[in-house]
């Protein structure tokens, strides 16, 4: 784990930039995260971003991608044009959540 | 009279019932309902498709393993009505209860799938989490000589989420065995950013993947599936002559009738008791709860072992004074008859190390070992001898650091 500095802020990131404490993140700091990935946030990416958020909040667990799109109604094709690629990752990278993982 | 209800007599329930019929005192009455009388032993089935097994070697009646102080009930579920303290059978009939626990599992669901279910079904494309697809897929396997053998996971949460990995690495060994591994082609398929996403899991396994020349498709989520390709939701398409795919896993249908599910039909508990979060009567515990750790028969025994105690206390007016930390345990067949063993909890990665004795094993964790083999196959019996009965197995149900390697890497705490 290393020190950062995004958007003006010292923030502790693991090996690939995620932040690893999710209470550090605030709406000042996602548009910082969204532009190290190439994305420039617009209203529908604020929207899934508020959602997970607030579900991480609730749940304790970063949102998967049927949970975005079954409980925030955000439907997976839209997911993947907001967020090109790998969108539960990067999703997660720019709401300053943890990332996706497996067991093992 | 009190009434405890169990829905599922598969690993937990089995145990819960058994654990219970022993400790709770004679104002109980317990009962367990399931659909039918066929307790499968669910490991087993990776050994189906490869001969190892057959179907008969797996399959026990449900009824024969339950303690005869409790009742057993074969009966689907229609729907729990939880304000009414009531779970209502599709034969009409309703079962009242004071105490209700679901442990009513996860399972392969391919209609989420679009296309799945169409014409290659059972043709070229199997899956080895039912007894008939393992059954199916043995001869599959045994008329296939050359071509592209994908192996594919549409989804996260699975139940056993090595399990696809283990076919991955048995089918190789099937085929070096047959000589034809050079003719045929073998993908791994899966919707994670890597096949090994622990930091030391995939620093130390990493090469397996390579050593086998298996190749690896990553960030693959499957939106739909034609003829005989998988279709991302990104437009890449796979191709395989003989599909191997793990479908969406989602508990019953009950659980979403009764409006008890989240997304996918698990119920959501407390991750250290298993209490539901809506409601201060009903439990749910093994692959049916949403806890963030491994759906696996191993974190279902450790589930019982801290929900016995807990229950007695909580029905007491006492306060639950056990805390299941998300303990998992599970042995990862690499073929060739060998076996890895990994061990963790909500908060701590696989470490390598020895299992359970510290310094002595006899099962080396994140290493390929003979042993750790014999263990897996050995389980069969301690499954039906000494788990389901409720009898007590000597490893504890808390992880242990005891007898692990921790290395710098080893700060993993989500």
């Amino acid at each position: 784990m290393t020190t950062a500095t995004i958007a003006g802020k010292q923030l502790t990131v693991d090996d690939e930039g995620f932040l690893t404490d999710p209470q550090q993140w605030d709406e000042t700091i996602a548009p910082a995260l969204a532009t190290n990935i190439g994305l420039e946030l617009s209203d529908d990416h604020w929207a899934v971003l508020r959602f997970l958020r607030s579900d991480f909040a609730s749940e304790g667990e970063t949102a998967t991608l049927r949970r975005v799109s079954t409980i925030g109604g955000f439907p997976t094709k839209q997911l993947y044009q907001l967020f090109p690629k790998k969108p539960a990752k990067k999703m997660a990278y720019v709401a300053g959540l943890p990332k996706p993982k497996g067991c093992i | 009279m009190k009434r405890l209800v169990v829905i599922g007599a598969g690993t937990a329930g089995t145990m819960i019932v058994n654990k219970l019929s022993r400790e709770l005192d004679d104002d109980w009455s317990i009962t367990v309902v399931d659909r039918d009388d066929e307790h499968q032993y669910q490991p087993g089935f990776l050994f189906i498709p490869f001969g190892d097994y057959k179907p008969a070697d797996v399959v026990r009646s449900r009824h024969a393993q339950i303690d005869d102080r409790a009742t057993m009930v074969l009966e689907s579920v229609d729907r729990v009505d939880a304000d009414a303290n009531s779970v209502v059978l599709m034969d009409g009939r309703t079962l009242e209860y004071d105490y209700l626990v679901i442990a009513s599992g996860t399972h392969p669901n391919p209609a989420e799938t679009p296309g799945l279910l169409g014409d290659e079904w059972r043709k070229s494309i199997f899956d080895f989490y039912t007894l008939e697809g393992a059954t199916a897929l043995h001869e599959a396997l045994e008329d296939f000589t050359r071509g592209r053998l994908v192996v594919n996971i549409m989804e996260t949460p699975i139940k056993c989420p090595v399990a696809p990995l283990e076919f991955a690495f048995l089918a190789d060994s099937f085929f070096r065995q047959r000589g034809i591994r050079d003719q045929v082609e073998l993908v791994y398929a899966t919707p994670m950013p890597a096949v090994f996403t622990k930091p030391i899991a995939a620093e130390r396994l990493g090469h397996l993947l390579d050593d086998r020349d298996i190749k690896v498709e990553t960030d693959f989520y499957v939106e739909r599936v034609e003829g005989t390709s998988l279709v991302s939701y990104d437009e890449r398409e796979v191709d395989f002559d003989l599909l191997v795919t793990v479908p969406v896993n989602s508990g019953a249908e009950f659980v979403a009738r009764s409006g008890l599910g989240d997304e996918l039909n698990h119920v959501a508990v407390d991750k250290h008791t298993f209490l539901s979060k809506a409601h201060r009567n009903i439990f749910a515990i093994g692959d049916a709860a949403d806890l963030p750790t491994s759906k696996a028969g191993s974190v279902a025994h450790f589930s019982v072992d801290v929900f016995v105690p807990n229950f007695i206390d909580y029905v007491a007016g006492r306060p639950m004074t056990e805390a299941f930390d998300g303990h998992a345990n599970c042995f990862v067949e690499s073929g060739d008859g060998k076996a890895l063993l990994i061990d963790f909890n909500y908060d701590t990665e696989p470490l390598p190390g020895s299992y359970p004795v510290p310094g002595i094993g006899p099962f080396r964790l994140l290493t390929e070992t003979v042993v750790n083999h014999i263990g897996k196959k050995a389980f069969k019996w301690t499954y039906w001898n000494v788990l389901l009965p409720g009898r007590p197995l000597p490893v504890p149900n808390r992880m242990s650091m005891a007898g692990k390697i921790q290395t710098n890497q080893g700060d993993d705490k989500t």
